[in-house]
């Protein structure tokens, strides 16, 4: 599973207790390190950060495709799992339209339930995408409204 | 940030959830299938996604032999059999919870879950721990008689399964007939109600004589005149003066009607803002966080006139109507079946209109109310943010901005009225077709003799009235639609359930000692971990210093300790008692707080400084103001302790609001005081000002001072180092200086007169920066 990068100035490797283990050029080894986007939403290719245990940035991507392959997958696989950002597919029932409801919807990861707190956590972030944070702080996201289906953006259409 | 829980055994055993018994249906067979002999059950978690984060079901359980995991969809089964070493951990990140399976260093397994688990996930870490302990010494596990919750560790009634103080469940939602929950706020005003309602149903009475009289007027009057027979002067003087006076009662009535309706409106509109503004104090922080100014503005100001405006007008018109149709149709069908059957005929075809576009207009007039809001919130934005407006000199944008909400608000309206707009018509049309309908069926009957021309002429005159009705009771769907959809946000508000709520059962302290017990608190805000198992017992009387650098969660903490946000986890204690079951304000009364940007309100001087206690007399104030070097600058003031500060205080130094802040809390005599960085922003000279005037404040009271200036910490009997949430250090300032932690180099840092924070400190040796070019 170790692999080294030797374009970019650090080593990653995944460590048997699971975390990954960061080594710069310098030797000094971090363990534990994991990746953050600067923009995951508007610019999710651009600007990584390795940040270590204790917060502090350890190293700097500026652009994740210039990655090696592995590390790279390794990274993403810690981002996959970091960013669980369920994107809507359809939303086939809201159990009513005044907050809160409870939304069945399909996503990108499956079949599952929603609980809408209120209008606000609805977040617009451009003109056709939408955030909508339920009630446990899991964010799914609504890529484009105009992509969903007629059902679903009639549903949808109530609360924004 | 990862936030590792790595559950302490505790030996007490966690109430039910985690049994054989409660094993969901869906699960019985599959997981039963997996058993050896003589292997039960112990605990289970069901778990919401599979390690690619896809939302599945999974079922995770220990046996009194093993840790096993069940899916009910092809997936490797997994089994790890009880030994010593292995290990539970979980850490949530973002919304999705990790729960770790640990041989010593090495993870074997892992497993994900929505934090909608995250409660159940404990109990069942702590199960296992109970059940691999008990299964390494061979001895039962040990229970304890008094059940606490596993979340808040308050004491369990021996048939609760749930904590009644943590068991959240979702509200159910307001249902649609949202009007019709206005009557809670009519009913004060029932007799009121009664009185109006027969007015009006005098004065419909008397507005449909008219039309009668014109029966006998026509048939007994103009057609023998036109056949021959001379007037009869005192009969046309009878139906004359009836027409009048059915004329002037009408008027009487229905002035009275209105006068009465609109008095009794406009208290309920009143009643409605009140108690909408009364709850809306009463909720947390935390639903003023997820809030807009402006929103919440227009929704207790411009919606509550609305709906009032519906109640006193639209409503009324309304009903006035209704009676009207019913009493009209009464009377045509008295006068001839036939004739009215017709008449009313388009009658269903209205309603079903008013019925098909009524649903279409509701959820875009829902629409135009969010949109308001938006305008509003743009004026709400930027009002109190005017002097960084031009600062920056952003004035083009904000009007951009505006403009653009404007424009939104306008291409809304817009595909409302399209559809509205051809509502109207259509209604007129229908009545002009109606009455056609009237004209051909009367000659007809009067060609055959059936009806008589004056009955003709009535049935005209009712029902020219009758539709014209119609046309503005049509106007009825478009008001009572705004009314609906703004008592809709006026019970959002209403109905949201404050999530510090008031204890059902309060415990009343006597006299507040000033005792603080934090017991492995937790809280978070969303799905962010801010403050991560913390406990701390802070002794009456005692100084404490809550030092860290910034984010660490010293004013998390402080907001807790306030009840101003419920603990996630765990509890905190006043006196040993839960601070959620004593009564809010009660418990509030014991704490005087200075935060770092004090608020004044519009007002005097003295009336700032006697907010937490109006009945203050002017000695005390004056007194209070002493005690915190307030009351030599307010003598400078042109007007002394009457002089008017602004909103935010404009008009006076940070450092003189601060004071008057402190000399606020001061008056109130609090056992507890809580101070957030109140001398973090001044120089020098005032912070010594304040620093003396908070000396006076602090003694002989439990304090907790934050603060970034090491320096005024000085009094402190206890200083407690945060970072990250936990407290990484707890001493006085010489035992934390010999121990040379984190205190030590914040310390060493500032003393070097760098300003520098805890962190960056402590990493001084690691590279901190590393560029990776592409
Ligand atoms: N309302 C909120 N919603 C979400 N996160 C918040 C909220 N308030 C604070 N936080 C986060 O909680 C963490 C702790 O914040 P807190 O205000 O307690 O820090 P602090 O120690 O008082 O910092 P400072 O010294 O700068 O005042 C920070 O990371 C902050 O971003
Ligand atoms: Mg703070």
């Amino acid at each position: 599973m170790e692999q080294s990068t030797l374009i970019t100035d650090f080593s990653l490797i995944r460590n048997a207790a699971g975390r990954l283990v960061l080594t710069t050029n310098d030797g000094n080894v971090h363990e534990g390190v994991f990746p953050m986007r600067a923009f995951p939403i508007s610019a999710p290719a651009e600007g990584l950060s390795l940040i270590g245990e204790n917060g502090h940035e350890l190293a700097w991507v500026a652009s994740i495709a210039s990655l090696q392959n592995a590390t790279r997958n390794l990274i993403e696989e810690e981002l996959a799992r970091r960013e669980f950002m369920p994107e809507i597919c359809s939303i086939s029932h809201v159990s009513s339209f005044a907050t809160p409801s409870i939304w069945q919807v399909e996503t990108d990861r499956g079949d599952t339930e929603l609980v809408l707190k209120a209008e606000d956590h609805i977040r617009r972030l451009t003109h056709t995408s939408l955030l909508i944070t339920d009630d446990h702080g899991v964010n799914f996201l609504i890529r484009d409204i105009d992509q969903l289906d007629n059902h679903s953006r009639k549903l949808l259409d109530r609360f924004l | 940030m990862i936030v590792v829980h790595s559950a302490a055994v505790n030996n007490k055993i966690i109430p039910a959830n985690a049994t054989n018994k409660t094993l969901p249906l869906a699960w019985q067979v599959a997981a039963h299938s997996q058993l050896a002999e003589a292997e039960e059950i112990c605990a289970w978690l069901e778990i919401n996604l599979d390690n690619n984060l896809h939302f599945k079901k999974r079922l995770l359980i220990i046996t009194n032999q093993r840790f096993l995991t069940v899916a009910n969809y092809p997936e490797k089964i997994e089994s790890y059999p009880f030994h010593a070493g292995l290990a539970l951990k979980h850490h949530d990140n973002a919304g999705v919870a990790n729960i770790e399976l640990f041989d010593g260093e090495i993870q074997l397994a892992h497993w994900f879950y929505t934090l909608a688990h995250d409660f159940s996930a404990t109990r069942f870490i702590k199960q296992f721990e109970l059940h691999l302990a008990s299964f390494l010494t061979g001895q039962p596990i040990t229970t304890e008689t008094s059940e606490v919750c596993p979340n808040c560790q308050s004491p369990l009634e021996a048939d609760q399964d749930e904590c009644p103080q943590c068991s959240s469940t979702i509200d159910a939602p307001p249902s649609t007939w949202t009007l019709f929950r206005l009557w809670r706020f009519a009913k004060p005003y029932k007799w009121q109600l009664l009185t109006g309602f027969l007015l009006m149903l005098a004065s419909t009475a008397a507005t449909l004589v008219p039309p009668y009289l014109t029966i006998p007027l026509m048939d007994k009057v103009l057609i023998p005149y036109q056949n021959g027979a001379p007037i009869d002067i005192g009969m046309v003087a009878l139906l004359l003066s009836g027409l009048l006076g059915s004329a002037l009662l009408a008027w009487g009535l229905g002035w009275a009607r209105t006068y009465i309706l609109a008095l009794v409106s406009e208290r309920i509109g009143a009643d409605l803002r009140t108690i909408t503004y009364e709850h809306l104090l009463k909720l947390s922080l935390e639903y003023f966080g997820g809030k807009r100014t402006g929103d919440l503005m227009s929704r207790i100001g411009s919606e509550s006139d609305r709906i009032c405006v519906f109640l006193s007008l639209h409503l009324l018109d309304f009903a006035t109507d209704v009676l009207m149709i019913i009493m009209t149709s009464a009377i045509l069908i008295s006068i001839n079946p036939k004739l009215a059957l017709v008449t009313l005929l388009p009658l269903p075809f209205i309603a079903w209109m008013i019925h098909v576009v009524r649903d279409k207009l509701r959820t875009g007039f829902e629409k135009i109310d969010r949109v308001w809001s938006q305008v509003s919130n743009v004026l709400a934005d930027t009002i109190p943010g005017i002097r960084v407006v031009k600062a920056f000199a952003q004035e083009t944008r904000e009007a951009t901005r505006f403009r653009e909400a404007n424009q939104h608000n306008l291409v809304v309206n817009d595909r409302i009225n399209k559809i509205w707009s051809l509502f109207s018509p259509s209604v007129t049309l229908l009545t002009e077709i109606g009455l056609l309908l009237v004209w051909a069926f009367g000659i007809w009957q009067v060609s055959r003799n059936e009806i008589s021309v004056g009955v003709l002429t009535a049935f005209l005159a009712y029902i020219s009235r009758f539709y014209t009705r119609l046309d503005s009771m049509s106007r009825i769907v478009s008001v009572t639609q705004k009314a609906a959809s703004g008592a809709k946000r006026i019970f959002d508000i209403l109905d949201h359930v404050s999530s510090v709520p008031e204890p059902s059962n309060p415990v009343h302290l006597d006299k507040v000692v000033g005792q603080i017990e934090i017991k492995s608190a937790g809280f978070r805000y969303g799905n962010r971990a801010v403050i991560k198992d913390l406990s701390l017992i802070i002794q009456p009387g005692e100084m404490i210093g809550l030092v860290g650098h910034s984010g660490s969660g010293k004013s998390t903490l402080v907001n807790l300790m306030c009840r101003f946000y419920d603990v996630t986890t765990g509890s905190i204690n006043l006196d040993g008692v839960n601070i959620r079951s004593l009564p809010i304000s009660e418990y509030r009364r014991n704490i005087g707080l200075v935060l770092q940007e004090p608020f004044l309100f519009f007002g005097s001087i003295a009336e700032n400084i006697a907010y937490g206690k109006p009945e203050a007399t002017r000695a005390e104030i004056v007194a209070a103001a002493r005690a915190a070097h307030a009351h030599e600058f307010i003598l400078r003031l042109p007007h002394g302790y009457d002089s008017v500060v602004g909103e935010r205080g404009q008009g006076l130094s940070g450092g003189e609001r601060q004071r008057i802040s402190i000399a606020r809390a001061l008056l109130i005599d609090p056992r507890i005081l809580i101070l957030d960085e109140a001398t973090a922003s001044v120089d020098t000279e005032t912070e010594k000002e304040i620093q003396k005037a908070l000396d006076n404040l602090v003694h002989g009271r439990t304090t907790i001072a934050i603060a970034h200036r090491l320096s005024t910490l000085h009094k402190a009997n206890r200083l407690v180092v945060l970072d990250r949430g936990e407290i990484v250090e707890v001493g006085s300032h010489d035992e934390l200086m010999a121990c040379e932690g984190a205190y030590y180099r914040l310390y060493q840092a500032q003393a070097r007169n760098v300003d520098t924070d805890l962190d960056d400190v402590k990493n001084d040796n690691e590279i901190t920066h590393k560029a990776v070019s592409a």
